[in-house]
């Protein structure tokens, strides 16, 4: 659908990559701010279930330090859109990827069959739907992604533990209990969390898959709260069945139907000015 | 509308109606349990007292001997201790790692699934066949001997479909989101069944072990066909020696003879003294099966406290 973007194909510089990035259908002439460099960018992405087609021909810029979000009714892929940007598809069989994700600045295709998913799961972070700490001791869940990487030394493994537990606001909470069982902790704070586990590894971009879907308002507003703050630090993906919250977290909006991107834009041209018909059916709850 | 809905008379008495069904499963269902219950009890109590005058310290102490009066279940009872470690030492690490190899790591494919429907098969064979296996193959092929290994190694193959199905139960007990977590910071598949599924699955795993072990002290079968002696008046050599290296492992090659079988021999005997002993044996093995689930029960309750989702 957003056909002019799949004509660029080499980012070189960043001059041209600002100018490009923004969609080019995009009505000119708004006088907007330059948009942000690219941190990464989908190309022509298509991804099967088995014989299901399940994204098709999806490209989209991500924008560092920047929070975008997608949108879209159930089932019209923008989980699995997610989940390709840390090959989580790869956990399953007979899964299959076409085209790119590539990550710049040294643009890496974190599709490449000789990119070993792991890899790239270490540069890009996830918060699930479900808080899903381990049911191991706080520290342990803050440290596991350190430890994973080999890191042994006692200091900075609490250093690290420390200063994601601030990122992630909970240090407070659970500073003098780090030794308790991360699952005996309220809805709110587990998500948290696990925001403090994937932020402890230093991600380049994080993804957030309906992270607030399980918690209750106040804990939701929190975790909102908190995404705001980290985009000074990590590049943001967030799914949200919520409309409402892609208003208020994001920077762009990409409104995803049947496995198509719609169209992708500023939040606020999304969500006032659409360009297309269907997205503004769905905005406006004509529809979804 | 008046003619679909039923008067409060009329839902009354279907309510007393559906409630008799309650009723009736209730007593049913209290019946049902009672018949096992009882029978295990009766089972139990005559065997109890039966043996009761035997079950003294002497009896522990003792070993088998021609007069009833002075026969005792020492042999027995270090024989079955020691074929169960060994049974332990090789159907655990096999059973798990099989169970974690099905699990985490091989492909879903008919190949996989014949291998799971056979395991599977393999709990229900009869345990004389796996007794016949062993005196062919751990006996006469490999040259084990007549031994504490044999018998051993042969329980182990008995109770292996055991461990290996729970431990695929364990293992799918933990949520996929679990899994995702560990794999989403980066962790490779070992490091996750190392630091994720082995932990979060042990206490399921444990149980399974103990079960499969409870099963395999009560054997009789097996050992016999492989040729376990019905009469022992000597020990094992133990396992720690006062010479170095102070570890031996001849004990594994003795001959041995466990309480199943110390049993049987006692109930085939003419003299009615003998069925005292071997009532009080059978009480010995009960509570020692007994002892074996109980503390898989603990076992659970208390790995399982920590780990939730």
């Amino acid at each position: 659908m957003v056909t002019d973007m799949e004509a660029r194909t080499q980012p070189k510089a960043h001059a041209t990559m600002l100018g490009s990035a923004q969609p080019g259908a995009m009505p000119p002439g708004t006088g907007e701010e330059p948009a942000p460099p690219l941190k990464a960018e989908s190309r022509r992405l298509s991804f099967h279930y088995g014989s299901f087609k399940a994204l098709k021909d999806v490209s989209m810029p991500v924008h560092e330090h920047r929070v975008t979000a997608l949108i879209g009714p159930s089932g019209c892929g923008k989980s699995t859109f997610l989940r390709c940007f840390n090959r989580m598809h790869d956990l399953y069989p007979g899964n299959r990827y076409d085209g790119q994700i590539v990550l710049h600045p040294d643009n890496t295709d974190l599709l490449a069959a000789d990119v070993d998913p792991i890899e790239v799961r270490m540069r890009v972070s996830m918060v699930f739907q479900k808080p899903n700490p381990f049911p191991k001791s706080i520290y342990e869940n803050v440290a596991y992604g350190l430890r994973v990487r080999g890191v042994r030394n006692k200091n900075l493994l609490d250093e690290k533990v420390e200063e994601s537990l601030r990122g992630a606001a909970l240090w407070d909470e659970v500073e003098n209990r780090l030794n308790e069982v991360g699952s005996n902790l309220s809805g709110g704070q587990q998500q948290r969390l696990c925001i403090a586990r994937a932020l402890a590894t230093d991600p380049e971009i994080m993804l957030f898959d309906e992270p607030t879907s399980a918690l209750d308002p106040i804990a939701t507003a929190s975790i909102e709260e908190l995404i705001s703050e980290l985009k000074k630090k990590v590049t943001i993906l967030i799914v949200t069945h919520n409309m409402q919250q892609a208003a208020r977290v994001s920077d762009f909006t990409a409104y995803m139907y049947l496995g198509e991107l719609v169209e992708f834009d500023k939040t606020d041209t999304i969500f006032f000015k659409p360009r297309r018909k269907e997205t503004e059916d769905y905005i406006t709850g004509r529809f979804g | 509308m008046s003619a679909i809905a039923p008067s409060r008379t009329e839902v009354r008495r279907l309510i007393v109606r559906a409630r008799r069904l309650d009723v009736l499963f209730v007593a049913l269902g209290i019946v049902a349990l009672g018949i096992g219950f009882a029978t295990f009890v009766a089972l139990f109590l005559d065997m109890l007292i039966d043996g009761w005058s035997r079950l003294r310290p002497e009896f522990f102490t003792q070993f088998p001997s021609r007069r009833a009066g002075q026969a005792g279940i020492l042999s027995a009872w270090v024989g079955t201790l020691l074929v169960m470690i060994v049974t332990a030492c090789v159907a655990v690490p096999l059973g798990v790692a099989a169970g974690i190899y099905l699990e985490e790591y091989a492909p879903k494919n008919w190949v996989t699934d014949l291998i799971e429907i056979n395991i599977t098969n393999l709990a229900g064979v009869p345990s004389i066949v796996y007794g016949l296996l062993a005196l062919g193959l751990f006996v006469y092929a490999f040259g084990l001997g007549q031994s504490v290994q044999t018998a051993g190694l042969t329980l182990a193959l008995l109770i292996l479909p055991v461990v290996i199905v729970a431990t695929r139960e364990a293992i799918r007990s933990i949520p996929g989101m679990i899994r995702e977590g560990a794999y989403a910071v980066g962790a490779t598949r070992w490091q996750t069944v190392k630091d994720h599924i082995i932990p979060y699955s042990t206490p399921g795993i444990l149980t399974g072990v103990i079960i499969g072990m409870s099963r395999a002290i009560g054997e009789t079968a097996p050992i016999i066909t492989i040729g376990a002696l019905t009469f022992i008046a000597f020990l094992p050599p133990p396992p720690v020696t006062g010479d170095f290296p102070f570890l031996s492992f001849e004990w594994l090659s003795a001959p041995f003879t466990v309480m199943p079988i110390q049993m049987f021999n006692w109930t085939s005997r003419p003299d009615p003294a003998f069925h005292a002993n071997a009532a009080a044996a059978g009480t010995i093995l009960v509570f020692m099966t007994l002892a074996m689930n109980a503390l898989a029960i603990w076992l659970r309750f208390r790995l399982r406290k920590n780990i939730k989702w």
